[in-house]
């Protein structure tokens, strides 16, 4: 009965996701590191995880953002390419062997802004498909992502874009921090203060949750959707520039199945994808779930079968688990419901 | 005497510590008309949900047509004859209505092909027994609020009902949608059917039944014949104590321009020549039945519909309404129609849902939200309307209809508007409730708001409204006063052609 004075501490709480979500990280470290031993608990394999992680981890905040208004961007694998695809571009014709001779320290920042500008207008045109046309936002960016990564290959013809002058922010480090974690981390700081801390943030959470209710309150519909767009682009173009940097190359097809894995980071952290609820706590916790498992499944395989072909395992895993914690995230939800 | 269909005795029951039911008896003959009244959290749905089976009682005996239920599963009360029309009628949008009335018992027959031909038929037989008319093959989602209740009831009635339980049946019915309900209900009753209604329209529930239950607090307080209780007796076993309502007295003020004049609007289909005008300090009534143009008024000057002719004046300036932003920035606020889809993010925090229009300017420092006045805009508003919550985290979903009314309004009052524009203010509020919001909506226009509410209750519009615009097919055609005029006069206008 809803007039019931007395309900259970959790459902109090609210969101409980994140304190369970922590106990699930830590089990999962916890277990890796008892049964594979130091192979998984060892600062080697800390700090390759630590490098592995950001790629995808950017990426999911681009999903979240766009799934906490209530839809999704699956365009940003094909934004991070394009974005990666115009970096690589500037920083060959401007300053690489047989360019224009550009000093780096001007064409790097060049290359960025281009990166930058390129993922820009990819956002927002998905926001113009999405809030001013009306067109369904799973549809609108599964046409944009193709239409991305064709531009791709129409712009390289093909082949990989190769340059190594960004290899000192995928490889650099600093006190010991690589530096595309420090992205992430500042990132993430940011989001915090952008969901929590802002008309904007707050606007997104009561669009995602009731859109009817969100214009008959005054709150501009197509403003929001345009900024939360825009924004999920930016950070594909962010994450493009990590692309660059960790792997010294530009290509069309790179990265795509960060696609089901950011989705599933995001369900995973608590991101409810039909939108308004989910926290930058959840986010994070779920980014390190999934690269605990992605490594520790690894080495598990390989130690049961001795071959590599545990990485085709990986794929399975993914799509399973998703489907696992919607089936359980419901479940949770009803009994909740049930209950109240 | 009718013989009883269903009979309960002694019941109690309570979900985790509260208890919902206490001592509850109840018997409910055959071709009778038996209204449930009571404040919302009295125990009404509870009870209902004991005499569908949904619900496992604590103590307590339950006979259905003759048969004592040790465990009533909603299968046993379904074989009984014992249907429940939810608000929502549970009906599929997307199905013909013979297909809605009929397909049921086909699918439960087992049968792969379905025998269109049949279907039909029994849809048919089943609305030719209500003396109405409804399309077979129109699709339910075309039809109107009062249409699909009656094809709710003819479903019911191909399931062998024998007593229907209704929840709030008329609160989104038209005054003429009304009296054919209880026209349809009255041939019922004659065949043997008997009704249990649960409803807040006190004058529908004198005029339509004959037996009456009142609850409170988990007891049934009153019972017996209808023809014992007037709306005085019904408030006063409702809440336990007697309220009186006194109309609201405005007097204009001859030196202020208008709050609000409306010249000639219009939008094509819906509104065309719509002239009036509103003081601050009034509290102005507008009626009329659905489609005629009431809420459309509304939306027209809140800027979710565009006008495409006439002139709007706010303080004697021109004002241009063309989003709804337009109107927020001319001090006008709007309560909407339906509050669960439009009014409030059921799923989000009481807290969250008063500062959404104001979230923008609670900032601090770097421009950043401040959630130390978040909490205390909070705090002043869930205190000052008197939101009766545990906890202003808890999402809005779990307030009672008057208490969710009022969250609505805090959210509008705290961005500070002029004029507000309520369109239904107290549709699935209790007694007790509606009393406090129309005191609400009376303090606010003594405070020196203006006041435009838009309803179909008439006693509602006559206690607190000192003007009452009368619409039809979308446009103004009478200005009525209160002192006037009389509940049954207004009613005959309000449904007169």
């Amino acid at each position: 009965m809803g007039q019931s004075t007395k309900r259970p501490v959790w459902s109090l709480a609210g969101d409980s996701q994140p304190l369970r979500l922590l106990a699930i990280t830590l089990l999962i470290f916890v277990g890796f590191s008892l049964v594979l031993g130091d192979k998984f608990f060892s600062i080697r394999n800390l700090q390759s995880m630590a490098v592995q992680f950001p790629e995808f981890g950017i990426l999911a905040f681009a999903i979240m953002i766009t799934m906490l208004t209530g839809g999704i961007d699956l365009s940003i694998v094909g934004t991070a390419n394009l974005s990666a695809i115009a970096a690589a571009l500037l920083l060959t014709r401007l300053s690489g062997e047989g360019g224009a001779g550009l000093a780096l320290e001007l064409s790097i920042p060049l290359a960025m802004v281009a990166a930058l500008a390129v993922a820009s207008a990819c956002g927002l045109l998905n926001g113009l498909l999405v809030a001013r046309a009306g067109i369904t936002p799973i549809l609108a960016t599964l046409g944009t992502s193709s239409l991305y990564t064709g531009l791709s290959y129409v712009i390289t013809g093909g082949p990989a874009i190769t340059t190594t002058q960004l290899a000192f922010i995928g490889n650099g480090a600093v006190a010991g921090v690589p530096i595309p974690v420090i992205v992430f981390v500042v990132l993430a700081v940011v989001f915090a203060v952008l969901l929590n801390r802002t008309s904007f943030g707050f606007n997104v959470y009561m669009l995602g949750t009731n859109l009817r209710a969100a214009l008959f309150s005054g709150i501009d519909d197509v403003k929001v959707l345009m900024r939360a767009y825009w924004l999920a682009g930016v950070i594909a173009g962010i994450a493009g520039i990590i692309f660059l940097a960790r792997v010294n190359s530009a290509k069309p097809e790179y990265g795509s199945s960060f696609i089901l894995l950011t989705v599933l980071i995001a369900i995973l952290g608590g991101i409810r994808y039909t939108g308004g609820f989910g926290t930058v706590a959840g986010l994070l916790l779920s980014v390190l779930t999934i690269q605990f498992l992605s490594t520790g499944l690894n080495m598990l395989m390989l130690e049961l079968s001795g071959s590599s072909a545990a990485i085709f395992f990986r794929q399975f895993a993914w799509g399973g688990l998703l489907l696992a914690v919607m089936v359980v995230n419901d479940y949770v939800e009803r009994r909740r419901q049930r209950a109240t | 005497m009718a013989k009883p269909i269903v009979r309960l005795a002694g019941i109690h029951k309570s979900f985790a510590g509260v208890r919902a039911l206490q001592d509850v008896s109840v018997t409910l003959e055959e071709g009778t008309v038996h209204c449930l009244v009571g404040e919302n959290g009295c125990g009404k749905s509870t009870l209902i949900k004991i005499i569908a089976g949904v619900y496992p009682r604590d103590s307590g005996t339950v006979e259905i047509g003759g048969t004592l239920y040790e465990r009533l599963h909603p299968i046993d009360s379904i074989r009984e004859g014992i249907q429940v029309i939810y608000q929502d009628f549970s009906l599929f949008p997307n199905l013909t209505v013979s297909e809605n009335i009929a397909l049921n018992e086909q699918l439960a027959a087992g049968r792969k092909f379905v025998n269109w031909a049949h279907v039909r038929r029994v849809a048919q037989e089943a609305i030719s027994q209500l003396e109405v008319h409804l399309p077979l093959d129109a699709r339910v989602d075309e039809m109107s609020v009062a249409n699909k209740q009656l094809i709710a009831i003819a479903k019911a009635l191909r399931q062998n009902a024998r007593l229907i339980i209704m929840d709030e049946p008329t609160s989104a019915l038209t005054e003429r949608e009304i009296r054919t309900l209880f026209t349809v209900i009255g041939k019922l009753q004659r065949r043997g059917i008997a009704f249990l209604f649960v409803s807040h329209k006190l004058n529908e529930v004198l005029e339509i039944s004959q037996s009456i239950l009142v609850m409170r607090n988990g007891q049934v307080v009153s019972a017996g014949p209808a023809g014992e209780y007037d709306t005085a007796r019904l408030i006063y076993e409702m809440t336990g104590q007697r309220i009186a309502e006194n109309a609201y007295e405005f007097t204009p003020d001859p030196g202020q321009p208008a709050l609000l004049r409306v010249r000639r609007l219009a939008v094509p289909g819906v509104l065309q020549e719509v002239s009036f005008a509103l003081q601050a300090h009034e509290i102005v009534g507008v009626t009329g039945l659905l489609g005629s143009g009431r809420t459309e008024l509304a939306l027209a000057l809140f800027g979710m519909l565009p006008m495409t002719a006439g002139e709007i004046e706010i303080d004697g300036k021109p004002a241009q309404i063309r989003s709804v932003q337009d109107a927020i920035a001319h001090g006008i606020g709007y309560v909407p129609e339906d509050r669960l889809t439009e009014g409030l993010f059921l799923e989000q925090s009481i807290g969250r849902n008063v500062v959404v229009r104001t979230i923008e300017r609670l900032r601090g420092r770097l421009g950043l939200t401040d959630p130390l006045q978040v909490q205390q805009q909070i705090r002043d508003w869930v205190a000052s309307l008197r939101i009766k919550t545990a906890n202003p985290d808890l999402p809005v979903k779990t307030l009672s209809g008057g208490n969710q009314q009022r969250v609505v309004v805090a959210k509008w009052l705290a961005s500070r508007p002029h004029l507000m524009i309520l369109n239904g203010p107290t549709v699935g509020v209790d007694i007790g409730s509606k009393n406090e919001l129309h005191e609400l909506i009376k303090r606010l226009a003594r405070e020196g708001m203006g006041l435009l509410v838009i309803s179909d209750d008439i006693p509602e519009l006559l206690q607190t409204c000192n003007r009452i615009l009368l619409m039809r097919n979308g446009t103004i055609v009478e200005e009525i006063l209160p002192r006037q005029t009389n509940e049954n006069a207004l009613a005959a206008k309000l449904i007169e052609d």
